[in-house]
């Protein structure tokens, strides 16, 4: 993988230090952003609040998939199914068992990680392209299999299932779109902490050992294929719980929710974001793959993906590292100049 | 909730304290907005063209001094055929576009997708370009209405037909594996009243590259009439590959499909003679209809507003009757553009001559029917042309 070269998880000493020792501020910016996520739900009002919370469960995604692509350097085009499955996986539970829909996310990540576990133990057999071509092929099949007869008792067939989900208890005094927005923002908290835990400790260094240097990272006594195994069911689990909120999201599932361009729209999300920037990069990408097509479409409406490819290949030129590459240019930017002062 | 409610009373009171009109927002003394949801992009753009007739039609309402004085602004979005997509275009034209309406929408699974919240914000969700019977619920949906005939409506035509004409044919079922080939089908059957005349019903997904092994099947299966319940590139394959493996049943093409241009030439004519189909429109291209006053309208308006039209496209021209019943709804709403009255309008057309329909079909609405067009005709490809027989068979 060209992954090797941009070096990406490399930290020279000089920023090492600087991190550290703006590591309270990092810690003030986090808790900040937090209640501005927060704070949010009584600022926007029904269309935003709908399509923040899209953009979020699709940042959830993104950012398992960052760990996967990112910081383990596996490819998937496929986890568009595991986000159809975690979308379904939460329409099952409230139209069949009414379940809360605060919960469901919790049992549709537990469902996903079954399958991802499943798919993923003879797929992770498989490297690079080997990889990225067995899980697309999940991505293609999964449409198909929601429309089939065999499920759709369950699957609600090619009509789909609507989701009946009630708001929040009255005390709390939040309609509907806000119970959700705030939600999916706890979902989002819970896996933004998780994620840099994650990849900050001993799971990301192995991730980044099995990606540099499979021999090397054995050597040393990592386990590559656990390591392999756990970025996969960590990013199965993370796409599933963002499926499960973006179907609650929009209340309604069907086959066609689920084109295999949604893998491919993940994919970019992660990678126009930002490889191996854990939060920001998957914030970034994921508001890229909701909002940049509508933008696109009042630049040149019928021809609103050649731009949006056209935007892709322009990023990508520019800043390998995508958006979150380029804000952590312009804030060293920043920094330095007012250093300089 | 109380909120919009307390502004809605309000922009009410101080609306008509200030004028006679009455508006919902949308509509003001100078312009009426709406919005129009298709897939411009993904696998099913072909239909795209519906939004683009929608916008030029009323360009030209605009030229011709717009409707009672005000402009119509149309704001057509592309949803790529993903319903969470179209939902979240509702709700922008909706909650900040502020549009008055929403109309033409193509999809059955996307128009599910914003079924519920265009009627829990009773907002119009008009004339649907989509066959699927569920549009037609007044009791449960009344802010939402389609437009043409149901797919279901016209499965049933055709098991009539081949249950008075046919009692002993032995079916063969060729269905596209999603709603709209199973309102077909479902429908067909259910009319049929004896599933033991279906000898074979084989699906296609429409990802798939040929229906060559679904034909195979179909033919072994000694079946003697094909019913053909595929969007129009398999319908053109399949009438193909029936002639190359040497299959000749009595056909029955659903209506979606029955475009001449784009379906039984590549399929070849000579293939194609003596299949039957159903039409409520008068096609374009028919040169039964080269001089009806219908059509040089038609052509008057591709001509200077749409000039990307293909007559062979069944989705670039049929929206041409759809956009004009539009206009005269809200011609009819006059000064009362509120969402409420555009619904009342919408719901009580009786006997409205749309151009296009084939004579004795009319637009037909009340306060418990929200099928506009209940009436189609039948008619047999005879090598050049459709030809219409029998009367106009009113379906409901």
């Amino acid at each position: 993988m060209a992954m090797h070269d941009l070096d990406m998880t490399h930290v020279n000493p000089e920023t090492r230090k600087l991190t550290k020792s703006g590591l309270p501020l990092a810690r003030l910016g986090y808790g900040g952003a937090a209640l501005a996520l927060v704070a949010a739900t009584g600022v926007l009002e029904g269309y935003e609040l709908f399509l923040a919370s899209s953009i979020l469960s699709y940042a959830i995604a993104a950012m398992g998939l960052n760990v996967l692509m990112g910081y383990n350097g596996q490819i998937s085009l496929g986890h568009g199914a595991f986000f159809a499955i975690g979308a379904y996986g939460a329409a099952i539970c409230i139209d069949r068992f009414a379940v809360p829909f605060a919960l469901t996310p919790i049992i549709a990540g537990v469902v996903g990680m079954g399958a991802g576990w499943l798919i993923g133990k003879p797929a992770l057999k498989l490297e690079g392209v080997y990889l990225a071509l067995a899980t697309f092929g999940l991505a293609i099949a999964t449409p198909t299999v929601l429309r089939s007869d065999l499920f759709s008792e369950w699957t609600g067939g090619v009509q789909g299932l609507f989701l009946l989900i009630n708001p929040a208890p009255e005390w709390t005094g939040l309609d509907l779109d806000q119970s959700i927005y705030v939600a999916v923002v706890l979902y989002f908290l819970i896996f933004a902490f998780v994620t840099l835990r994650l990849v900050r400790g001993l799971n990301g260094k192995a991730w980044i050992a099995t990606r540099d240097n499979p021999i090397a990272a054995r050597a040393m006594g990592f386990d590559v294929t656990r390591a392999k195994t756990r970025a996969f069911v960590f990013s199965v689990l993370a796409c599933s719980v963002g499926g499960a909120l973006s179907a609650v999201a929009v209340q309604f599932v069907a086959p066609d929710s689920f084109p295999f361009f949604l893998s491919i729209s993940l994919f970019t999300a992660v990678v126009v974001g930002g490889l191996c920037s854990p939060l920001v990069g998957p914030l970034l990408g994921a508001s890229f793959i909701v909002m940049v097509p509508n933008l696109t479409e009042e630049i040149w409406q019928g021809g609103s993906w050649a731009v949006y490819g056209a935007f892709i290949i322009v990023i990508m030129a520019i800043q390998p590292r995508g958006l979150a590459g380029m804000l952590a240019w312009v804030r060293a930017k920043v920094t330095a100049t007012s250093n300089n002062d | 909730m109380l909120k919009s409610t307390t502004a809605l009373v309000m922009g009410l009171t101080l609306a008509s304290g200030a004028m006679a009109a009455d508006y919902d927002k949308g509509a003001s003394d100078e312009e009426i907005k709406f919005g129009a949801i298709v897939p411009l992009s993904g696998p099913a753009s072909a239909y795209g063209s519906v939004g683009s007739c929608i916008s030029a039609y009323f360009d030209m309402v605009n030229d011709k001094g717009g409707i009672n004085g005000r402009k119509i602004s149309v704001s057509v979005q592309d949803d790529g055929y993903n319903p969470a997509k179209m939902l979240e275009h509702a709700r922008r034209l909706v909650e900040r576009e502020g549009v008055l309406f929403i109309a033409g929408n193509v999809g059955t699974p996307t128009n599910s997708a914003i079924h519920r919240y265009m009627n829990q914000r009773k907002v119009p969700h008009l004339f649907l370009t989509t066959g699927a019977s569920k549009w037609d619920d007044p009791e449960n949906y009344p802010w939402t209405m389609g437009y043409i005939p149901s797919y279901a409506a016209e499965g049933r035509i055709y098991a009539k037909y081949i249950k008075e004409n046919m009692p002993d044919a032995k079916i063969g079922i060729l269905y596209q594996n999603d709603d709209f080939g199973r309102d077909y089908m479902d429908a067909f059957i259910d009319q049929l009243g004896d599933e033991s005349m279906v000898v074979s019903k084989v699906s296609y997904d429409t990802s798939a590259a040929t229906v060559d092994s679904q034909l195979s099947t179909l033919k072994e299966s000694g079946a003697d009439v094909f019913f053909n319940v595929s969007s129009p590139k398999f319908a053109a394959q399949a009438i193909r590959r029936a002639g190359e493996i040497g299959w000749e049943p009595e056909q029955f093409l659903v209506s979606v499909s029955n475009a001449r241009s784009a379906v039984l030439e590549p399929a070849g004519l000579e293939q194609s003679t003596g299949i039957i189909s159903t039409q409520y429109l008068k096609e374009p291209t028919n040169p039964a209809y080269a001089n009806d006053p219908d059509m040089l309208a038609w052509r008057e308006f591709k001509e200077n507003y749409f000039p990307k039209a293909s007559e062979g496209n069944w989705w670039d021209w049929s929206c041409y009757t759809t956009s004009y019943t539009l206009e005269h709804v809200l011609t009819q709403a006059g000064d009362e553009l509120t969402r409420e009255n555009l619904m009342k309008v919408a719901a009580s057309l009786e006997g409205f001559e749309a151009p296009m329909l084939l004579p004795g079909i009319t637009v037909n609405t009340s306060a418990d029917d929200f099928a506009p067009i209940e009436a189609m005709s039948l008619m047999k490809f005879d090598g050049t042309n459709w030809v219409l027989f029998g009367d106009v068979i009113a379906v409901d």
